[in-house]
């Protein structure tokens, strides 16, 4: 299956800010996170198709996901 | 006694005078200062059916406890009067150096009465304080009335706050801009203060901010720095990315606000975000007084330097106005800063008249050749000039986006809450911050209880922003919380990493009481009910708690949140209860007996 990533902030540095990937079926949030080298406790914020879940959540084809680490401001 | 100066100075400018009187510590201990003292001698002071504009109208200026010491974070001061854009008590604060220097130069606040009969600022040397006449100011922006007036102080680490052609034409938009850069933007208290022909204030103060405890004072800021330090938000993501950080965090989670709220994502958001800002334009970072986390930015852009946008800034003049031009949202945030306009209510204005051309309301003829269509960033960086210098539909536009769409027969085309422009923040998808903006004392506002924080951001800790469980506790907790941070004089972003009990410790260890974090805590909520009060005493009630009806009826229409709803009314009912307030929003005797008001 093939899923969006959306990186952020500086989960950017040194990688990228939007790629297309293809998965295997029944991926996980943490298969994401291990193809990329980010390791789960950097992660503050996880959306899939914008709702948050956990980096156990497992993916559909056509999902997007977007990756931050811990920001915020106002 | 430590962190108060012990000491007001009123200035009335109708006759001319001055005068010191002492802080009542009876009244500091019961509403701490800043937003709290300010408010409650505002409530006490000043007749509630003043007209804002009018010299019965007072502007309080307020440091806290903690402005000018060595806590975190600690610059804040509050502006306190009657708004004249909504009539509600307004509070708008402001960072940077004035505030503390107010404090080193004696004063915990100035009260300013009346009316005076030609343009005059105030100037402050510690104990000295003068009247001096504005008329070779009055007329220029704040940049230059700035240089100007330290350089007839002759004094370069004199600080400066004033108004700008905003202020003088009675915008009610009009913010009060210190250090160039930091503006008390929010409710119109730049209109009053241009009411009162008083252009600007100076101040320069070789004093300090005495701690009642220093050694536990040492201890207690120590623990807070290391909380700021390893808090990925105040430790990482502010410094580096500055707020404007949150515009791809609030759009991916579909609850960003596009085109005057007709929609609630945008593709292109990434083109205005903090990661482009920080990529591409951002010189160095430009940090308050004794400020650890350092969030604000100074630019570059088109062959020009200044204050780099905000979050809220970069998504009302971006994506709200339709646009992605960022060298256009740094000229309309310097055009703000220059002129003494607030950012949010002038671009959430802009949006509107947008959307009132959009649906044909606003003839092309009223444009004088100016564009005004989302999308068209040249267009709107002229209606900014335009709104500044009441010049032609301009003139209508400073009157606020209410004002505006309601002169053309659609009120529902403001975004607004008591008629103050809402934030970057759909509250469709955000219960708790829909129930936050409907309740706030200060009309649409995100900084009265940021409940972003824990439905977005996960902090304190995440809390599933579509469900009401619990909603109506965490927004009392929060916006009673959040009246303490103002009137203590600290930043909210301190809030981030730091809790109730670190606040406590701070405020116990600089004044040398003995405060709980209950009573501490008591003290928001006085403020928080000592302002409803206020506002119920000008005609406003439960009614008014309200959004805008696009938002209030329909579903978050495309986007990731698509068909995402508030329970608004449900809400309501849940926290009149934990407020302990009756049915139709008035607090009952019993709560105000409790609270001691």
């Amino acid at each position: 299956m093939r899923v969006t990533v959306k990186l952020f902030a500086t989960f950017r540095d040194g990688r990228f800010k939007v790629e297309e990937k293809n998965l295997s079926e029944d991926s996980q949030v943490l298969d994401v996170l291990q193809l990329l080298n980010i390791l789960p406790e950097e992660v503050a914020i996880c959306l899939v198709n914008g709702r948050d879940v956990k980096e156990q959540h497992v993916l559909n084809d056509g999902d997007t996901i977007a990756l931050f680490p811990p920001v915020g401001g106002g | 006694m430590g962190g108060y100066t012990g000491k007001i100075l009123r200035i009335n400018l109708a006759e001319g005078k001055t005068s010191t009187e002492p802080l009542n510590m009876e009244l500091a201990k019961k509403y701490l200062g800043g937003r709290g003292l300010a408010g409650k001698m505002f409530a006490d002071e000043v007749a509630s059916d003043v007209d804002a504009l009018s010299p019965g109208n007072k502007l309080f200026i307020a440091a806290g406890v903690l402005t000018g010491t060595n806590a975190p974070t600690p610059s804040r001061y509050m502006v306190v009067t009657k708004s004249p854009l909504n009539g509600v008590i307004a509070s708008s604060n402001s960072g940077g150096y004035w505030g503390a220097e107010l404090k080193f130069a004696g004063y915990d606040m100035l009260v300013l009465e009346g009316k005076s009969d030609h343009p005059v600022y105030i100037s402050i040397k510690d104990g000295e304080v003068e009247i001096k006449d504005a008329g070779k100011v009055w007329g220029k922006d704040v940049y230059e009335t700035t240089d100007a007036l330290k350089q007839e102080f002759g004094d370069d680490k004199a600080k400066v706050l004033a108004i700008g052609p905003a202020g003088e034409n009675l915008s009610l938009m009009a913010a009060i801009v210190n250090d160039l850069y930091r503006a008390a933007g929010r409710t119109g208290v730049g209109a009053v203060m241009g009411s009162k022909n008083l252009k600007g204030i100076v101040v320069r103060g070789t004093g300090k901010v005495e701690n009642a405890n220093p050694d536990q004072m040492k201890e207690v800021v120590a623990n807070s720095l290391r909380k700021i330090r390893e808090n990925g938000v105040t430790g990482q993501g502010l410094p580096t990315y500055g707020s404007a950080v949150l515009v791809n965090i609030i759009n991916e989670t579909g609850v960003y606000p596009v085109n005057n709220f007709q929609g609630s994502y945008d593709p292109e958001a990434d083109l205005i975000s903090g990661e482009t800002l920080t990529e591409k334009y951002l010189l160095k970072k430009h940090p308050c007084y004794r400020c650890p986390i350092a969030c604000g930015r100074y630019s570059k852009w088109d062959g020009k330097e200044g204050a780099g946008p905000e979050y809220e800034t970069a998504w009302v003049f971006g994506s709200d106005c339709g646009i992605h031009d960022f060298d256009a949202i740094h000229e309309a945030n310097d055009l703000c800063n220059k002129l003494g306009l607030d950012t949010i209510s002038v671009g959430g204005t802009i949006a509107a008249g947008m959307e009132l051309v959009q649906r044909g309301y606003i003839k092309p003829e009223e444009l004088d050749g100016t564009t005004l269509e989302f999308g068209n960033a040249k267009g709107m960086v002229e209606w900014v000039r335009k709104i500044a210098y009441v010049e032609g539909l301009g003139a209508k536009m400073a009157m606020g986006s209410y004002n505006l769409a309601e002169s053309y027969g659609a009120p529902e085309l403001s975004m607004s809450v008591k008629k103050q422009e809402l934030p970057a923040y759909d509250p469709r998808g955000i219960q708790g911050q829909a129930l936050s903006y409907a309740t706030s004392n200060r009309g649409g506002c995100h900084v009265r209880g940021y409940m972003i924080s824990p439905e977005i951001l996960g902090l304190p800790e995440k809390l599933d922003r579509n469900s009401l469980e619990g909603k109506a506790t965490w927004t009392k907790i929060f916006q009673d919380l959040t009246a303490v941070i103002d009137a203590v004089g600290l930043c909210l972003f301190s809030s981030f990493a730091l809790g109730l009990t670190d606040y406590t410790a701070l405020v116990n260890a600089v004044t040398g009481f003995n405060y709980t974090d209950e009573e501490l805590l008591a003290c928001g909520e006085r403020i928080w009910n000592v302002e409803r009060l206020h506002n119920l005493k000008v005609g406003y009630s439960a009614v008014d708690d309200t959004l805008p009806k696009r938002l209030l009826n329909d579903p978050i229409s495309s986007g990731p949140s698509k068909g995402q709803m508030h329970n608004l009314p449900e809400l309501l009912v849940q926290y009149y209860a934990e407020r302990g307030w009756d049915k139709a929003g008035v607090p009952t005797p019993e709560r105000l007996n409790m609270l001691g008001i």
